[in-house]
């Protein structure tokens, strides 16, 4: 499928790839050609470089869709996720009374967890895409996925926190309050003694009040998490793969597509950033041999930077081609290196121009 | 100033930056460069990344030590060494030599103890420091360079110390969290080097992660990394030019050469103001690396970008 019938098409488009790659800019391109194609359109940006933020009326942290006017006759929204406050929100859905909620709210392992554990900043991504696609009414929603090691960790967050509740270490931490038997609870003060060895006292005090106020809401998380799980895995929703065209990012693009295939998911697109112009179908051995003879001269210098543009895209190519093998399905789009940079709106429809016409 | 002085007298350089930036590939370079001036280099990889052995020509790291480079006597240049050190091995390395090796594995395996460890931010990146410390006291003719982890981790990774003080007041973390700031604060023994792109967005970003870290630790270099290397016969015509040496060009060949001179004349533009800008924003000594246009990164590439360190080092006007 073209990315153009994609962007028409997919209500949920996913766009992953390892950290600086151009993921929030290809993310925010697509949602600009959606918008173009006159669907309402909503893209969530992890961590947006300034400029760009700028460009999509992100200053400060909004965590709700801001509106950014262009020319097109669909709705363009943006926001920026806000982990922590994304999952306050859901944590007031659940909770059973107002003081539930204020209890975890202001626990210290809960405001740290839901700040910086990575597999919280996934799972919001995931929550904030559900409530955008289920609840919001967009017809598309393009997310960024966070920077992560391993492909699938954002695939797996909706898991990742019901998984938890489930762990033997939760169910030792909750046991005196659940009465199971005494011996059970000898064993479990002493994993508790050992695990306060490594992150002191204090985290396990906290974690324990933290989990006797969430208790109750289990069921509500858990039924959320699988409703985000199935939309992951719906076919209205789709994988972008987006690297740069160096070999250890297509590499790393390379594990990615291999995980996602493993996992059973097929990559839709792959785009590939910023490669470096030809300017002419001539072999870059041709323009070198002429930039030897000629050396010194002015045209020499001209022949010369010729080849050094010939020579590194046939190498670009070259690492691509590994990468193609394995993305069978996948349409492949080139985006050029431009001369100038991206940062602004009209950067990024000229951008959404090249992706969708390939 | 004497580049020899400089990796004498730094025996932890972290190297820290955005993703993509040629982090990987300015550590493999100051390595390079401290065994061509005869100091052994350890090269620590947080992250378990494969470019960096290639780089040498080696297979992938592990935990580990391996050679990637011989100590060669006639040449005066020393060894290379590299290993990888994630928080999930060190984790496993301190749990173990604190008398919890029984429960250490089902403990990282589990995933119980990443969700602890995160609620008392930065301990991960604590026992990981604590490492590195441990392999600076235990080799202390070494030069150790680090290759920090990618994004905006930077900085939590080197404040973990601090913001872990506070929250772990007592025990074996907390001492550890109180020499790693020790190590992270003596600038004669660790220093930070912060790679950028000569482009807008990462040029914002390093001056901003300069800032930030400006008071907990000391920041040594800003190497700029990827800049095309002039050539001055661009700024003449093709046509002209080809027409002066006597030289028929083909036809659409004059176009194809004008637009690949716009493109790299424009490019350049762009780099020389965004190097202008870093200086301009930020009072360090900048080191610029060229782009490879072969793009192909092995020992030949990793030996000439060493030596242009050392060279522009040497050519460093009152820095110590």
């Amino acid at each position: 499928m073209s990315v153009r019938d994609l962007v028409g098409s997919a209500e949920v488009i996913l766009c992953t790839g390892s950290g600086g790659v151009g993921k929030t800019t290809v993310a925010a391109v697509l949602a600009v050609e959606g918008a173009r194609q006159g669907r309402k359109t909503a893209v969530v940006t992890i961590d947006p470089a300034r400029r760009l933020a700028d460009a999509l009326g992100l200053d400060g942290l909004t965590n709700e869709p801001g509106r950014i006017e262009g020319d097109w006759t669909g709705e363009l929204y943006a926001l920026m996720l806000d982990t922590k406050g994304t999952f306050d929100d859901l944590v007031n859905k659940y909770a059973e009374t107002p003081d539930q909620a204020e209890r975890i709210l202001e626990n210290r392992f809960y405001k740290n967890i839901s700040s910086a554990l990575s597999a919280t900043q996934e799972f919001m991504a995931m929550e904030k895409l559900y409530e955008l696609h289920v609840e919001a009414d967009f017809d598309l929603v393009v997310v960024d996925t966070p920077p992560t090691r391993n492909a699938l960790d954002f695939l797996d967050a909706p898991g990742t926190l019901t998984r938890f509740l489930d762990h033997p270490l939760y169910k030792v931490i909750m046991a005196p309050t659940r009465g199971i038997m005494r011996a059970a609870s000898i064993a479990a003060q002493a994993f508790l003694r050992t695990v306060s060895r490594v992150v002191g006292s204090e985290v396990i005090e906290d974690a324990i009040a933290f989990f006797q106020a969430f208790q109750g809401m289990e069921d509500g998380f858990r039924n959320r998490a699988r409703h985000v799980d199935a939309l992951l895995s719906d076919a209205v929703t789709h994988f972008v793969l987006v690297a740069s065209p160096r070999r250890d990012t297509l590499e790393e693009a390379a594990y990615f597509a291999e995980a996602l295939a493993d996992a059973d998911i097929a990559v839709s697109a792959l785009i590939v950033n910023r490669m470096h112009p030809r300017f002419a179908p001539s072999l870059a051995e041709a323009a070198r041999e002429r930039a030897d003879t000629l050396a010194g001269s002015a045209i020499g210098d001209h022949y010369a930077n010729l080849a050094d543009f010939q020579l590194i895209a046939s190498r670009e190519e070259d690492h691509l081609e590994a990468l193609v093998g394995k993305v069978a399905d996948a349409e492949i789009v080139r985006v050029p290196f431009l001369r100038t940079d991206v940062h602004d709106l009209a950067g990024l429809e000229a951008l959404a121009t090249y992706v969708v016409t390939g | 100033m004497d580049p020899a002085t400089f990796f004498a007298a730094s025996r932890v350089v972290i190297v820290a930056g955005k993703g993509g930036v040629g982090k990987t590939t300015v550590t493999a370079a100051l390595a390079r460069a401290a065994a061509r001036q005869g100091r052994r280099a350890l090269i620590v990889e947080v992250e378990g990344k494969s470019g960096l052995a290639n780089m040498f020509g080696a297979d992938d790291l592990g935990y580990d030590e391996i050679t990637l480079a011989d100590a060669d006597e006639a040449a005066g240049t020393a060894d290379i060494r590299a290993r990888t050190l994630t928080s999930d091995e060190a984790m496993l390395e301190y749990l173990e030599s604190h008398g919890m090796s029984r429960v250490a594995k089902r403990l990282v395996s589990s995933g119980a103890i990443d969700t602890l460890a995160t609620a008392a931010p930065g301990i991960k990146d604590i026992l990981v420091l604590g490492k590195v410390k441990a392999l600076e006291r235990a080799d202390e003719g070494t030069f150790i360079v680090l290759d920090a982890p990618a994004a905006g981790h930077a900085i939590t990774f080197l404040r973990a110390a601090r913001g872990l003080l506070d929250a772990v007041r007592v025990g074996p973390i907390h001492n550890q969290a109180v020499e790693v700031m020790e190590l992270l604060t003596d600038a004669e023994r660790c220093q930070v080097v912060l790679v950028t792109l000569p482009e807008e967005t990462p040029v914002n970003e390093l001056v901003e992660t300069a800032f930030n870290l400006e008071d907990q630790v000391g920041v040594a270099l800003g190497p700029v990394v990827g800049l095309y290397p002039a050539r001055p016969g661009l700024d003449q015509d093709p046509a002209t030019a080809a027409a002066q040496a006597g030289v028929t060009l083909r036809e659409g060949e004059a176009e194809a050469l004008a637009a690949a001179a716009d493109f790299r004349r424009h490019r350049v533009q762009l780099q020389t103001e965004q190097v202008a800008r870093l200086a301009d924003q930020l009072p360090l000594p900048q080191l610029r690396l060229p782009f490879l246009f072969g793009a192909e990164l092995g020992p030949a590439e990793v030996d000439l970008l060493a030596a242009t360190l050392v060279d522009q080092l040497a050519a460093l006007e009152g820095v110590a």
